[in-house]
């Protein structure tokens, strides 16, 4: 697919100023650039777990959303576009929809309601091969309810729930990789990505993701300033030092075949991902070195497992 | 049916609700203004800007318009001063300003 940026950017915005979402907030520039991969002329119908970007964008009366949108529950985001999806069809062969506009499904989700509380449906939907994509935003934590752990969260890091003391080092299990577990179940396409190279990557697997035929995943790191308690302007910063350490590889999987989107020229240590980020300083206290050291063993045997997918 | 804004303050009777509470338009939360929320804005260099449109991207708050030809000005009724324009800018042609 070609990538003609004045074309992309003079698209017209789909996500409407006057959410209240929190200043510098990782999910948003997820969402809108995401939607701008949509066709001009082409409309979305956006489903939603619940989390930060359900409550914040869809205040009653006011909709930051510009297309059609639907909320139901925490737990049944997939199940929820799967059912607007089948009504389509249904509508569209009786013929009583307009034969010349196209409608394509997406759905949001934050970690939670997407690897924990939703998944199951979510599951459920990728395996009956509904026409729709879903779009994980990675920050890692409950952040609406005030940043409690998920499966997403990544080991050692200190939530409200995994507080670190004198007797806790943070979470101490590690994340879980749903990106792999999507994978497996045998969808058209599922990617990785966040926000480097000035969104390329990002808009192209968007596009690829919402103009595949079948279920599509999208799996973007969202960086989260309150939770993650990094400065909140250095985003982009962090988003890269998590691609250079290769904590958040970038790759996609197109009918089961695996492609690395970007490989480091130079692997960073662990360190610089984590060191600009509050929810890790204890690490960096003297006698935590071993825990850096787990976090890095971790990081290495992900990446490995990763490239030998890839060749 | 279009929700009449004005009507739906707090003291709305549930008469003036809409039914389902369903909201019959897009982009309606541009009547809210984030903008309050800060009290420093992104001020643009427009002799150093290059129209790279980095910012228009990394905006959460959609806050910085692009017309088809290039940026156009901020929007400040709803940028809630983040400063991720400010630092991402390739050509240090943005300040983080107060009021």
């Amino acid at each position: 697919m070609s990538y003609n940026f004045k074309e992309i950017m003079s698209r017209p915005e789909r996500l409407a100023p006057g959410h209240r979402m929190c200043a510098g907030c990782g999910g948003t520039i997820a969402a809108r650039n995401v939607l701008r991969a949509l066709h001009p002329g082409d409309h979305a119908v956006i489903g939603n777990a619940t989390g930060c970007m359900e409550v914040s964008t869809f205040m009653y009366p006011y909709t930051a959303w510009q297309d059609s949108y639907i909320h139901n529950a925490f737990e049944n985001a997939g199940a929820t576009i799967s059912g607007v999806e089948g009504a389509y069809n249904v509508l569209k062969r009786k013929g009583k929809l307009k034969e010349d506009e196209t409608f394509k499904f997406i759905t949001f989700g934050g970690d939670g309601g997407t690897y924990d509380i939703g998944f199951q449906s979510l599951s459920g939907a990728v395996e009956r091969n509904h026409d729709f994509v879903y779009v994980c935003y990675d920050n890692g934590a409950y952040m609406n309810t005030g940043i409690q752990r998920s499966s997403a969260t990544p080991m050692y890091a200190d939530t409200t729930t995994t507080p670190v003391g004198s007797q806790s080092n943070g979470k101490p299990q590690n994340r879980k990789d749903l990106t792999n577990i999507l994978v497996e179940h045998d969808i058209p396409y599922a990617a990785q990505t966040t926000f480097v190279q000035n969104f390329r990557d990002l808009h192209i697997k968007a596009e690829k993701a919402i103009y595949t035929p079948g279920a599509a995943f999208l799996n973007i790191m969202a960086p989260c300033p309150r939770g993650w308690r990094y400065n909140t302007p250095e985003i982009i910063d962090i988003c890269e030092l998590g691609v250079e350490t290769c904590y958040w590889p970038l790759f996609e999987v197109i009918e089961g075949e695996y492609h690395l989107s970007y490989e480091p020229k130079k692997k960073l240590p662990i360190e610089d991902f984590l060191r600009p980020q509050g929810r890790f300083k204890h690490l960096f206290k003297k006698g935590n070195e071993h825990l850096i050291e787990e976090f890095q063993k971790e990081v290495d045997r992900r990446w490995e497992r990763l490239l030998k997918k890839c060749k | 049916m279009a929700v009449d804004l004005e009507k739906l303050n707090l003291k709305a009777p549930w008469q003036d609700l809409t039914v389902g509470m369903m909201i019959h338009e897009g982009g309606t939360s541009k009547e809210f203004h984030t903008g309050e929320w800060t009290a420093v804005k992104p001020h643009v260099n427009e002799n150093i800007c290059r129209q790279c449109l980095l910012c228009v991207q990394v905006c959460p708050d959609s806050a910085i318009p692009y017309d088809g030809n290039g940026r156009v000005e901020v929007d400040t009724d709803h940028c809630k001063g983040c400063g991720i324009c400010a630092h991402v800018c390739p050509f240090g042609a943005i300040e983080m300003e107060g009021f």
